[in-house]
């Protein structure tokens, strides 16, 4: 096994926990223990603040709204204004949460509810509705995973997503008992069929009201008994929830993706890792699925921290995004770019593509997003354009993610605390020294020849370091974490 | 198989499994032959948004169509008759001239069992190739791909779409299809910066997998953009295209074509099918620049003596409903047709496939699936690309007789 340094593990912790952080954090932090530097960073995360883009008195369905067209209450002008308003809140959502995980404020939480937001992978168009769902994944993200599961499936948002709206007594609908043995819980393979069918029909009656809260409707339930996984009786959408959390394979199912999201993507190729994810799972169950533990149990863990699983990671757009803005201090005055480069590297916060969230990895690499992530640096701090554009999904209520941005405006960096935390380094010494903070992997002399090429003979040393970082954040390394 | 089809194969077995280094890049692979293309190219024009497939097909004969769309329903004596029962929306004339001329195949209900309505699910199920119970993160054309590879050494150029961005349908396992707008955007992408530079660098620390897989992206990426550019930058077609998206992005790909470019598929999609509110312009709009761009590139396919080798298939996630709503527009249905364009002459004129969709069998309102369409891919993979559909499709699909 490979040693690594105590600076490259308070990284290595920031950027699998967190989404980075900043090079005088992680002088602070590399003079604590690491289990100190995890316990003081999952304490951090302990508040949570809700993200609040509109107020929920202002839930107007878009049923709602045709009702009001039909009805002459709106001209059509209207009705579409309201549905742009209604993309452009979701949109401002998106923004305020990526600028709160690039804030680094609560980072542990703000990770863990964007895994969740993967997970529990959901897109609906009105935005009291979305905004409701993700500050219940927020909220949740660290305490119990039976609290979470429950307060999801009970999200309007959820509710819609896979038709629970229309589970009723003599129809119904399992979507939704479907996915969440299939996805939420259990994953293939650990239910049948009849499982699937009985658990539907517990299901029922389950909705959300004009206002936007859950409702149970007793004149649409299902009262029957039903069997499920091998048990009788006359279960309703909680007793669902119970017997699926009573399931191992629920514990292990999470905790693999867990493991997958935090260590490594790829475990089946590392014989080491069924034997832990198992451990793991036993004290995640153990633990009444306390997912705060289960997170502290795996950045405490020594092997967390072997040379194999370090900067191996392919950073997802939201987390390139959010990481770059965070190491630099970036501010932006106009928020479109960043809803942009998400579109055009493949990834929006609140438009997963599908129930089964993001396929992650190495899906997210290929040879358009791989050259525009490598110019991402210079658009983002205004030395370049942005020179493609991404596809139209044929949607008409995503055409306001698509607003064209060329070049980002008013784009501040905090260099001078960037630059403090290198006042001592000699100039010889700095392009290893930065990429050490910068890179999770070495920077190879090939690598660093070329990077020096791009450096200017005679400039002042300010400039030297912000061309430097520029260079090697636009890396191929610079993609991993 | 025949004889010389043989010599080559085992020739690149033997050079792909031992012979071939990891650095040979797009030039050398070429020039060996490596998956050399039949001869055959595929070229895909997605139409996002969801086309409604009634209005472009239009069962002009048929009293529920004109019921259930009092303000949207194309009157009969506009329609573009193909036979008693069917026949195109009035703005599809350039197609039925290449109709007329035996140069379109019309299938009709192509969908899949369980359609879902969302756009993105949808188009997802359509591009991996995938069951609406499951997930795939390759498309059917990256599998394509990934089976064209000789050992390690993939070329990306296979697959190209003419885009900025990469769909999911030219993902695949081992290697995904190159995104090119036009082939000097992204050569000049690629003599930018560190980029060209960096490509060249040989990468040894295998043991962090995924460095040795972005610095291997980079460099397939650099070799297949300089190929494409340098073979495609000597050619420009005499073929005039109208001034759309589509025309021009298909212009593209005839000059790729004729430039002798190794590639079997180009990938085109277009956009704004989704009418939910006021369709008939919006459509009408679409349509015409659909069939006349498509008219454009099989008139440069058959003036430079290729129509009978270039197929191109349109698509669309899914059709609409068959009763408008109350915005004089469409919502999201199910089933659509799909057009064949080129290939194999028909005689004496285009051919419908199959029934037309029958209105008075619906499924909640909306059209059911006759063909699904992955028997559609089947085809075309086995009979057109001569590819193994079965294991880029993961089953076997009973094939069409369409090519």
């Amino acid at each position: 096994m490979n040693t690594t340094s105590r600076q490259q593990q308070v990284q290595h912790v920031y950027w699998r926990a967190g989404f980075g952080t900043t090079p005088a954090v992680i002088q602070r932090e590399s003079r604590k223990p690491i289990r100190k530097v995890v316990r003081d960073l999952l304490n951090e995360s302990d508040a949570f603040k809700p993200l609040i883009v509109t107020a929920q008195e202002q839930l107007v369905t878009r049923q709602a709204l045709r009702g009001m067209f039909r009805d002459g209450m709106l001209d059509r002008d209207k009705l579409k204004q309201q549905l742009k308003e209604n993309n452009e809140r979701i949109r401002d959502l998106n923004v305020l949460w990526l600028e709160r995980m690039a804030s680094g404020e609560g980072a542990v939480r703000e990770k863990l509810a964007f895994f969740w937001h993967g997970h529990f992978a959901c897109r609906v168009r009105n935005p009291v509705t979305v905004q409701q769902y993700v500050n219940t994944l927020r909220q949740h993200a660290l305490g119990t995973f039976g609290d979470l599961l429950m307060a999801v499936s009970k999200e309007p948002a959820m509710l819609q997503f896979l038709n629970n709206q229309q589970n009723r007594k003599n129809a119904p609908n399992e979507n939704f008992a479907r996915e969440v043995m299939e996805l939420f819980t259990l994953g293939r393979g650990h239910y049948t069929e009849h499982d699937i069918k009985e658990a539907a029909r517990a299901f029922t009656g389950w909705g959300f009201n004009v206002q936007g809260n859950f409702v149970f409707r007793p004149n649409q339930h299902d009262d029957g008994p039903k069997t499920i996984f091998g048990q009788t009786g006359t279960f309703a959408g909680e007793d669902v929830i119970r017997l699926l959390l009573e399931r191992k394979e629920t514990a292990q199912f999470i905790t693999g993706k867990l493991y997958r999201f935090l260590v490594d993507e790829q475990p089946e190729a590392d014989p080491t890792a069924p034997q832990r994810i198992n451990a793991l799972a036993d004290r995640f169950y153990r633990s009444g699925y306390n997912i705060a533990d289960l997170v502290e149990t795996i950045l405490t863990a020594d092997w967390f921290y072997e040379a194999k699983y370090m900067g191996n990671r392919i950073k997802s757009p939201v987390e390139l995004i959010a990481g770059m803005q965070h190491s630099l201090g970036v501010e932006m005055a106009q928020k479109q770019p960043l809803v942009y480069f998400q579109r055009v590297l493949g990834q929006v916060l609140l438009y997963p593509p599908n129930v089964a969230g993001w396929a992650g990895g190495r899906s997210w690499i290929d040879s358009s997003s791989l050259l525009f992530r490598m110019k991402l640096p210079d658009i983002l701090l205004g030395a370049d354009q942005v020179a493609i554009r991404p596809k139209e999904d044929g949607d008409v209520n995503t055409e306001v993610l698509d607003r064209r941005v060329r070049k980002p405006q008013n784009v501040t960096v905090d260099w001078a605390t960037f630059e403090k935390a290198f006042e001592r380094v000699s100039d010889d010494k700095l392009p290893d020294e930065l990429a050490a903070y910068l890179l999770q992997q070495p920077l190879q002399s090939a690598q660093r020849t070329i990077v020096l090429k791009q450096l200017k003979p005679g400039a002042t040393r300010s400039e030297q370091i912000l061309r430097l970082t520029i260079r090697l954040m636009a890396l191929p390394e610079y993609q991993l974490c | 198989m025949n004889r010389r089809d043989f010599i080559k194969q085992s020739a690149l077995t033997t050079a792909g499994t031992m012979l071939i280094p990891h650095f040979l890049k797009a030039y050398e692979l070429d020039r060996l032959g490596a998956a050399s293309a039949t001869g055959k190219t595929l070229v895909i024009v997605q139409l996002s948004g969801g086309n409604d497939g009634l209005n472009t097909v239009i069962p002009f004969r048929n009293d529920i169509y004109y019921r259930e769309r009092p303000t949207l329903s194309i009157a009969k004596e506009k329609v573009l008759s193909l036979n008693d029962e069917i026949g195109f929306h009035p703005a599809l004339e350039p197609l039925k001239a290449l109709y007329d001329d035996g140069l379109v195949t019309i299938v009709n209900n192509v969908g899949y069992p369980n359609p879902d309505r969302s756009h993105f699910r949808s188009m997802d199920i359509w591009q991996t190739a995938s069951s609406a119970s499951d997930y795939l993160s390759t498309g059917w054309i990256g599998r394509f791909l990934d089976a064209n590879c000789a050992g390690k050494d993939c070329l990306p150029y296979r697959a190209i779409e003419v885009d900025d961005t990469l769909s999911l349908a030219l993902k695949g396992n081992q290697v995904n299809g190159l995104a090119m707008l036009d082939p000097q955007k992204l050569y000049n992408q690629t003599r930018s910066g560190m980029v060209g530079q960096l490509a060249k660098t040989q990468h040894e620390h295998h043991d962090h997998d995924n460095v040795s897989y972005l610095y291997k992206t980079l460099a397939e990426t650099v070799s297949s953009s300089a190929y494409v550019y340098d073979k495609a930058n000597i050619h420009r077609t005499k073929g005039t295209y109208p001034a759309s998206e589509l025309g021009n992005r298909l212009k593209t790909v005839s000059e790729l074509i004729q430039s002798g470019v190794n590639t079997s598929v180009y990938y085109i999609s277009i956009s704004g099918f989704d009418t939910h509110v006021g369709q008939l312009g919006q459509q009408e709009r679409l349509l015409r620049q659909y069939a006349e761009a498509v008219h454009a590139f099989m008139s440069d396919m058959k003036a430079t003596n290729r129509q009978n080798d270039v197929l191109l298939m349109t698509f669309s996630e899914f059709g609409r409903r068959v009763k408008q709503n109350a915005s004089n527009g469409t919502d999201h249905g199910t089933a659509n047709n799909v057009f064949l364009i080129g290939g194999p002459q028909r005689i004496p004129s285009g051919r419908v496939f199959n029934e037309a969709p029958n209105l008075t069998d619906l499924d909640e309102g909306d059209l059911k699936y006759t063909v699904d369409f992955r028997s559609i891919y089947a085809t075309l993979l086995r009979d057109w690309l001569k590819a193994d559909d079965k294991a880029i499709l993961g089953q076997s699909f009973k094939p069409l007789e369409l090519v």
